[in-house]
């Protein structure tokens, strides 16, 4: 890491790719599961190339590594918390709620489909909501947006894909 | 919406360490935590030594003539102000402990413990000292908020050179900090011998202090 400081792209690169296994293993033992995982992943990367000017070498690089990841996935596991608790389990609302239009299997109308649409993005991680509104939703350019959110365009990339993921996953057929 | 074709999570971890790769640049280490802090706490004492050059330092040696409390608030004061700055660039690094925070609370606690209790003295003895020091308060609260503003301004901006995992705690810390040198500093022409007969405001104003670095430090730590 201490060569990453001085600009060497090779270590830094075999350092970023040696430390992923040891994100995930912090990142189980903390709670995470499933795909959040990759999420913890993604945030601790990103976290660590903003901070690498603050390693200092005589220090362990492990316990550097590994705090962050705790926090990072300590940050993840209340963001879901705070998801979840929002979120309400109303299964009689669906059932006594009058479908306004008998013809259910008609694909959802403009104003609707936006209002869905919104619903998900806005359930999206702030990184993922980031990447998703400004490249998908306002068509900017990667370098548009990576000036304005300050993140690199790899990240932009990931984030945008991950988003498609999760909002394929959340809507289904329903756009 | 576009159907993306599949990608693994290995791959877009590959892609995020080829994009971070791609962007390094060489940094600048951040200098040990102990030395930004002698540099933050060495713009306080050069605050002190600016304001004892303006001011009439005797009435603070009448101050210490006649009421020992104000020599421990005093004590107490810098000792919150030199531990809560070594705290707070502690807090500013990822890997510190969040338990750093508690580090300048002997101090705060020495601090107004001696303010509380010159402030019962001063009112056991001269209970009419209250009426003077409540046309006096307003004047120390605009004080320790004045002090504090530029010394809030530069601690924040060096701990954003910082990397902090806990920036509410971190910008706590910091109005702590930033308030008790302002209250350190305020000793030099506090116009009162009651240490503490205006403690009340003196909690406003710190609690007004903290309160601004917890809204704007937080948001500007937080990244």
């Amino acid at each position: 890491m201490a060569a990453a400081q001085a600009g060497d792209r090779a270590a830094y690169h075999i350092v970023l790719r040696e430390i992923v296994p040891v994100i995930e293993r912090v990142a189980r033992r903390q709670g995470v599961t499933g795909t959040a995982v990759d999420d913890v992943v993604q945030e601790v990367l990103s976290s660590i190339h903003r901070a690498r000017h603050t390693y200092e070498p005589d220090r362990s690089f492990t316990a550097w590594v590994t705090t962050i990841s705790q926090r990072r996935a300590l940050d993840l596991l209340r963001r879901q918390t705070r998801h979840a608790s929002r979120e309400r389990h109303a299964p009689l609302a669906y059932e006594s709620y009058a479908e306004p239009d008998m013809a259910t299997d008609r694909p959802l109308d403009e104003a609707e489909r936006a209002r869905v649409l919104s619903a998900a993005i806005a359930e999206l991680g702030e990184g993922q909501r980031e990447a998703i509104e400004h490249l998908a939703l306002r068509e900017l350019s990667l370098a548009e947006a990576s000036r304005l959110t300050g993140k690199s365009t790899g990240a932009l990339k990931v984030n945008l894909h991950r988003a498609l993921k999760a909002l394929r996953a959340r809507l289904g057929g329903q756009l | 919406m576009s159907t993306d074709h599949e990608m693994p999570e290995s791959a877009s971890h590959k892609i995020l360490i080829d994009a971070l790769t791609a962007d390094l640049v060489p940094v600048r280490r951040l200098p040990a935590p102990l030395w930004r802090a002698a540099f933050w706490l060495g713009v306080v004492a050069a605050f002190a030594v600016g304001l004892y050059l303006a001011f009439d330092i005797s009435v603070l040696l009448v101050h210490f003539e006649h009421m020992p409390e104000t020599r421990v608030a005093l004590a107490g004061a810098v000792l919150s102000t030199v531990l809560g700055a070594i705290a707070v660039f502690q807090l500013s690094l990822p890997d510190r402990s969040p338990r750093w925070a508690l580090l300048p609370l002997p101090g705060l606690a020495l601090w107004l413990g001696a303010s509380g209790l010159g402030c019962l003295n001063q009112l056991a003895i001269i209970p009419e000292m209250r009426w003077y020091t409540l046309l006096e308060a307003p004047g120390c609260f605009v004080y320790i908020v004045g002090l504090s503003l530029p010394l809030s301004t530069l601690l924040i901006f060096m701990l954003r050179r910082g990397y902090t995992l806990h920036p509410g705690i971190t910008s706590i810390a910091g109005g702590v900090t930033v308030a008790a040198a302002s209250s350190s500093l305020l000793y030099i022409f506090h116009p009162f011998d009651a240490t503490g007969t205006d403690i009340l405001v003196h909690i406003l104003a710190i609690a007004v202090v903290v309160g601004v670095n917890r809204w704007f430090g937080g948001r500007l730590l937080n990244r």
